[in-house]
């Protein structure tokens, strides 16, 4: 019988490596994937928790997590583009004035 | 036999979770961009399967189409664009490792705690309600329809605003700045 903790400790683990990725790597688009990894580790709860409960509102809400999390890809990429043209480079550590 | 179809759900979900999790280190462990983005590609895939599990069969849909289809095109399109291999190389932060392990591994135990806790006062899952409207057995899709446009419209609206401010947004950072007018 699989439960919902089994569920919750892989969008557990799954959250932890998001954050790992964006603590430890610089690079800018791998940065995005990880927030990436860690709305799916979200979307994981709320549906775990949305059969848990026999409700539906977790999968409505997990929706607009999909919603959010594309438009979030949106503008982070078209940072990038802006970025690369500015700077020519994806990595963070470089970035650190505000103006151009 | 009889043992593979008893704990069919337990094997598909164990390698569900696994592709997930192999895919995720890959995405934070590979140094070519390309490489990790597919490698996020696979997690989407599997977590994709663990919706279908949780019969969550519309979100499963969404997902891959949104993720695997809409995302995923938008991530591997900006890598080729900016053409990241020619950039000068990412420096490595290994040393970053050791204080992000100590505090992530304690908010892991919290969670893991919490989790533990969780599911010892948790209730009994029911899943005949996911694919029920007002009671009628249609499928999950009409029933997650339902929730959404009757009772979380105005989310549903708000969300749409935000997407229309991402596509305008996206839209003006990526268009070439003419001159002067910066």
């Amino acid at each position: 019988m699989i439960t919902a903790t089994h569920y919750l400790m892989l969008s557990l683990v799954l959250f932890i490596l998001g954050v790992v990725g964006m603590v430890v790597r610089r690079n800018f688009i791998t940065v995005l994937m990880c927030v990436e990894l860690i709305l799916n580790a979200a979307n994981i709860n709320f549906i775990a928790f949305s059969r848990q409960l026999g409700d539906l509102t977790g999968q409505v809400f997990a929706v607009f997590v999909i919603t959010i999390a594309a438009a979030e890809a949106a503008i982070g990429l078209g940072i990038i583009v802006a970025l690369v043209r500015l700077k020519q480079t994806v990595n963070l550590d470089q970035v650190n004035v505000m103006e151009g | 036999m009889n043992w593979f179809v008893v704990h069919f759900a337990q094997i598909v979900f164990y390698c569900l979770a696994a592709c997930v999790v192999a895919g995720a280190v890959g995405v934070i462990a590979f140094r070519n961009p390309v490489n990790a983005a597919l490698s996020l590609l696979g997690t989407f895939l599997a977590v994709a399967g663990l919706f279908i599990l949780m019969h969550a069969e519309f979100l499963a849909a969404v997902q891959i189409l949104v993720y695997a289809g809409g995302v995923m095109v938008l991530f591997l399109f900006v890598i080729m664009l900016v053409k990241v291999r020619t950039l000068p190389n990412e420096p490595q932060y290994l040393g970053r490792l050791v204080p992000a392990a100590v505090g992530l591994g304690g908010l892991l135990a919290v969670l893991v705690g919490v989790g533990l806790w969780a599911a010892a006062h948790g209730s009994p899952a029911d899943a005949a309600a996911l694919h029920q409207v007002q009671g009628l057995p249609l499928g999950n899709t009409e029933a997650v329809g339902w929730n959404l446009y009757r009772d979380y419209l105005l989310p549903f609206e708000v969300v749409s605003i935000v997407l229309l401010v991402a596509m305008i947004g996206a839209i003006v950072m990526g268009r070439k700045e003419k001159e002067g007018s910066a």
